[in-house]
């Protein structure tokens, strides 16, 4: 299992009713049903991928995540609402972050750190926009329209009144080494989040 | 016509007529005391009985849903796109069944039959029948031929409502549910194109009531105008543009009420050839079953709770370009599965085809349907 699958799996509680917005060919849901004995729904909006989904047996809404949670679920209906690697796509990402924990009890999410030293020395030397194995587009090509930083984010958070539960981060190889713990803006390349509403 | 039959076809196929003799209740009030129930069945029922599929057709759809009835047949059976060996719904794996609903003209017991009371063609003494109706002539059907539980019930538009019904009324009795290009009730648009379609019936001179076969005549135009409405309601915009455009048949304009344009020319075809092939009491029955369709209804207007009781797995399936039934209608069958928290899977496929989609051979929509159906065979595999 990839490492910040097995953080988000660690966080699970046993029979959870889970949510996975950009759910992709459902492997997250998949693992989390075979080691958290988990229920609940994928949302994608590719066909392909969720043809993928059925595939495996996972329930999957085909729906785009920028029309919101509202139009499908009620508010509580869920344990947790994942997002993966979605959020910096995403129109509104602070009104997805409401809904996520309006729809869920608790809200999971995982983004890459435009924070990252690479970004940083990419932007800073050689003055162009940063393209990484994490972030591999080109700026004119690329779906990722709201880039952040782990401090962007937690401003956000603050700002927002959601309650950061807990956090960790993860390098390019997907390993979390305890370094990223002491400057975390500078070291992780993806960062999870567990987060509540007010 | 085939000059042989394709290799996923399934190929030449007999209908067969059961007869029914215990008396049916109907939503009316009415009761029919004896009914035929036409029916073609493709592929093997296996030794478990647990590969049977259920069919259910729409407006103007019959138990002819795949294969060739000889081979002189223009066409082959109206959902030949999906049923057959190594499609979606694939007869090698299953054992599929497709009838006549009560009603209908094409051999079930329906308007065009002769009413056992009188000695005379029914007409317009046919009664009322509702989709709650053929939910439960279908389930005798299903016992009668030694089914205890469908692997999935299957229908578009007037059909998925019946695969709704099915799961309300029998949860124990389907596994899968799939219901395409449906609708959980229709809007005040559909009733009213459901309603200019009979007044256009009613209107012909040739109608006498509802008892025009006693009369040796048809009401030829007022079923050709409703079939007519109808195809605008099936196409979309774009569909027709692309169709038909403003194309004229012969070039120029020629200042005159004949066929000018070729939408004109297609929707003339279209409404004539269903004349021949359609009675129009049927019609006038099928469109009140789809407007009196609202499962809803006995729960409060609430359709989360009308699903509550539901044990079926949901494919529901919608299309970009369908106002008939449009996506958004599918979105409220899913919010309602989702709120009762039933397994529901929702796809919505991008298609210029309009209603008409749910019976064309869009490659992501078979993808998805394919898919959903090969889990379908395999859960049956492992329960078997």
């Amino acid at each position: 299992m990839r490492v910040d699958h097995a953080i988000i799996s660690d966080w699970i509680a046993p029979n959870s009713r889970v949510l996975d917005l950009g759910c992709g060919d459902c492997t997250l849901l998949r693992e989390l049903r075979n080691s958290r004995n988990t229920t609940g729904y994928g949302l994608e909006i590719s066909i392909d991928k969720l043809a993928k989904c059925v595939e495996g047996g996972t329930p999957v809404i085909q729906a785009n995540l920028d029309q919101g949670l509202s139009p499908w679920f009620e508010a509580q209906s869920f344990d947790y609402v994942i997002m993966t690697h979605t959020l910096q796509a995403m129109r509104h990402p602070e009104k997805l972050l409401q809904e996520m924990v309006h729809v869920g009890r608790e809200a999971i999410v995982t983004f890459p750190n435009m924070g990252y030293w690479k970004n940083r020395l990419q932007f800073a030397l050689g003055g162009r926009m940063p393209v990484t194995k994490t972030l591999p587009y080109g700026w004119f090509d690329t779906p990722n329209i709201h880039l952040c930083t782990v401090r962007d984010f937690e401003a956000l958070c603050e700002a927002q009144g959601l309650r950061i539960l807990d956090r960790e981060m993860v390098d390019s190889q997907l390993q979390s080494r305890p370094l990223m713990r002491l400057a975390p803006n500078l070291l992780a390349e993806t960062a999870v989040y567990r987060l509540a509403g007010k | 016509m085939p000059a042989v039959l394709p290799p996923d076809s399934v190929g030449l196929v007999i209908p067969e007529t059961l007869s029914f003799d215990e008396p049916l209740e109907l939503d009316s009030g009415k009761t029919l005391p004896r009914y035929d129930l036409i029916v073609e069945t493709y592929g093997e029922l296996n030794a478990a009985r647990s590969n049977a599929i259920l069919i259910c057709h729409a407006l103007s759809g019959d138990h002819h849903a795949a294969g060739y009835h000889s081979m002189d047949d223009r066409k082959p059976g109206w959902w030949d796109s999906a049923i057959g060996p190594g499609k979606p719904i694939d007869t090698t794996r299953f054992f599929v069944v497709c009838l006549n609903n009560l009603g209908g003209c094409k051999g079930s017991t329906g308007p065009t039959s002769i009413n056992p009371d009188n000695g005379r063609v029914f007409g317009a003494d046919f009664p009322m029948v509702t989709v709650n109706d053929w939910v439960r002539s279908q389930e005798r059907l299903m016992r009668r031929l030694g089914i205890a539980q469908w692997a999935a019930v299957v229908g578009g538009s007037l059909g998925g409502m019946q695969v709704m019904q099915w799961a309300i009324s029998f949860p124990k009795a389907l596994r899968h549910a799939l219901v395409i290009a449906a609708a959980p009730k229709l809007s005040a648009q559909n009733i009213a194109f459901n309603e200019v379609a009979r007044q256009s019936i009613f209107a012909d001179p040739g109608f006498h009531d509802g008892h025009y076969l006693e009369h040796n005549t048809l009401p030829r135009k007022g079923l050709m105008l409703a079939r007519m409405l109808g195809h605008i309601t099936y196409l979309s915009d774009d569909a027709m543009r692309a169709k038909f455009g403003r194309e004229l048949r012969a070039g120029k304009i020629n200042f005159g009420f004949d066929v000018e344009f070729q939408v004109e020319s297609y929707l003339r075809y279209q409404g004539a050839s269903f004349v021949d092939r359609f009675d129009a009491n049927t019609y006038l029955l099928m469109t009140k079953a789809l407007d009196y369709f609202d499962p809803a209804g006995a729960f409060e207007h609430q359709l989360s709770r009308a699903f509550a009781a539901t044990e079926a797995e949901f494919l529901v399936t919608s299309f970009t370009t369908d106002w008939r039934f449009s996506p958004a209608r599918s979105h409220e069958i899913v919010k309602a599965l989702l709120q009762a928290g039933k397994r529901v899977t929702y796809a919505e496929i991008e298609s210029e085809h309009g209603h008409d989609a749910f019976l064309v051979p869009i490659p992501d929509y078979m993808n998805v349907f394919r898919a959903y159906m090969g889990r379908v065979s395999s859960e049956d595999a492992t329960c078997a």
